[in-house]
């Protein structure tokens, strides 16, 4: 065969890796609730591919291909076991298989599987590694990397939360009316963790936390998929795509902090605007408001007080009280009292800040102390906020920014 | 799958049992509790436990035997009975365990059943 050839299969070995990784992961261990002999059966599969397809050429049905090989890998390791239930697991898989003749008519089970991920039994911070590695396939040491832990640790977390799966017989299935809201929500939470936590600080991002950001907008247009009509998984991809516009414009040439009123605008992804503005009308149509659509609406009114030189200073602290009524945690709370200070309630704003538990470290709180008292006219105070947030930075941009004064900004 | 849910009641909670006021209460809920298990057709097995005051412990330490009377752990939750549910998965096991009396006041756990190893 020649390279040409080789190298097309190839590709569409990686193509049917990347589009069917996790839907096939999904319906592999929807049927055993087994993750990780899922896992080690797509394995053997893709590495089957990769042998075969260059040299036979590639079949009309990857997929079916991918998953007929799989469903063998697991028979066999089942067959080893020789456990009664699992055997009858396998034969009924085998069976399917000859439902399932006719390309891409594999049903869709990615949706439980994430509810899997997110399921309150599930350790919360192993819900957004698992939800990445499975539906995603990445592997644990690029997630651990963006997690900000160790392979090591993070790997233990995986196997830990997928055996917990399997052994405590956590369903694959949707969860019923009742208690889906709830359920969703722990979907979207760990959604948006993976997206990364950089867009409840005031003053910036650390750029470690956004390498996932790609992917985590490709779970958030999944669900939307999927569940097409929930409001607040609209609200969470509105939110995404909003804070992922402005990301090339958010670091200077030098990796310097470019706080949102200073940004080049012109380095903003305008459709990437207009989408998420798509996404939070059609949420707005439901008239359910929650969390994520709250959230995806500040960053709107942000984006649009820059492209209209407007200030929407009013409308903001109403969207953040409303936030801090759906998800009062430190990150909202601290920005809602910015918010005040802001439309020009320095006073009122401490106040609040004052009132807010454990912030002693948390770089954000005195990031905003810092920007509040400069708008309260109160300058000793402003730069003991500014050295205490710059010590507590791991980023040396943010550093830079809150040493410089750089959050002072223009209006006072 | 077969769970066992653990019922952890408080101290006050075992109190009801034997208070005149209260004890007429505290086994009518179990009691239905109980019952709607085995109507559902979920229930394998399951029973109340004696308090802790009654509870003997016993340790073998290079062949002698070391009975002691209790334990009396300072605990808040006390292990006050269990079941053993044949349930589908988590969810509907959770389902049972939300139901029981004393999951507000104290809490309920529950274990997946080891299945036996294959033969």
């Amino acid at each position: 065969m020649m390279d040409e050839e080789r190298r097309a299969a190839a590709r569409e070995a990686e193509a049917a890796a990347r589009s069917s990784y996790g839907k096939l992961l999904a319906i592999l261990a929807s049927r055993t609730r087994d993750i990780a002999a899922a896992e080690d059966a797509l394995a053997d599969a893709f590495a089957a591919a990769l042998a075969q397809w260059p040299r036979d050429g590639v079949p009309a049905n990857p997929v079916g291909w991918l998953m007929t090989v799989a469903r063998r890998s697991i028979g066999h390791a089942a067959g080893r076991r020789r456990t009664a239930a699992a055997a009858e697991t396998v034969l009924r898989m085998l069976d399917e298989e000859r439902d399932e003749a006719r390309p891409d008519s594999f049903g869709d089970d990615r949706l439980a599987l994430m509810f899997v991920c997110a399921h309150p039994a599930i350790d919360a911070e192993a819900q957004a590694p698992l939800m990445l590695q499975t539906v995603l396939g990445l592997d644990a040491e690029r997630i651990a990397a963006s997690f900000l832990v160790s392979g090591a640790t993070m790997g233990q977390r995986l196997v830990r939360a997928k055996r917990k799966i399997r052994d405590a017989g956590i369903a694959f299935s949707v969860p019923d009316p009742r208690e889906a809201p709830a359920r969703i929500g722990s979907v979207l939470s760990a959604i948006y963790a993976a997206y990364g936590t950089a867009w409840e600080d005031v003053t910036g991002a650390d750029s470690k936390l956004r390498s996932l950001a790609t992917e985590s907008i490709w779970l958030a247009r999944l669900l939307r998929h999927l569940l097409p009509d929930d409001p607040e998984v609209m609200g969470l991809l509105s939110l995404m795509l909003h804070c992922q516009a402005r990301s090339a414009a958010r670091r200077s040439a030098n990796g310097a902090f470019v706080p949102l009123h200073e940004q080049d605008m012109t380095l903003w992804s305008r459709s990437m605007i207009e989408e998420a503005e798509t996404h939070l009308r059609s949420a707005a149509r439901k008239a359910a408001p929650g969390r994520f659509q709250t959230e995806a609406a500040i960053q709107s009114l942000h984006a649009h007080q820059r492209m209209t030189g407007e200030r929407f200073a009013e409308p903001l602290v109403h969207l953040y009280d409303a936030l801090a009524r759906f998800a009062p945690t430190t990150g909202v709370l601290v920005a809602r009292a910015v918010a005040h200070a802001e439309y020009g309630n320095p006073a009122a704003a401490l106040e609040q800040l004052d009132q807010i538990p454990n912030v002693a470290r948390y770089q954000p709180f005195w990031a905003a102390r810092a920007r509040v008292s400069w708008l309260s006219g109160d300058e000793d105070a402003v730069w003991t906020s500014a050295r205490r947030a710059a010590g507590l930075s791991n980023d040396a941009g943010v550093r830079a920014f809150l040493l410089a004064g750089g959050f002072r900004g223009t209006a006072r | 799958m077969h769970y066992m849910l653990l019922f952890n009641e408080t101290t006050e909670e075992l109190g009801k049992r034997t208070d005149p006021t209260k004890a007429d209460a505290y086994w009518g809920g179990w009691t239905a509790y109980m019952q709607a298990i085995a109507q559902s057709g979920a229930m394998v097995s399951g029973n109340g436990l004696q308090p802790p005051d009654v509870s003997t412990t016993i340790r073998v330490e290079n062949g002698n035997r070391h009975v002691v009377d209790g334990p009396f752990a300072d605990t808040k939750e006390i292990l006050g009975g269990y079941v053993i549910l044949d349930v589908v998965d988590l969810d509907a096991a959770l389902e049972w365990a939300a139901r029981a009396p004393c999951v507000s006041a104290g809490s309920v756990e529950i274990r997946p059943v080891l299945p036996p190893p294959a033969a």
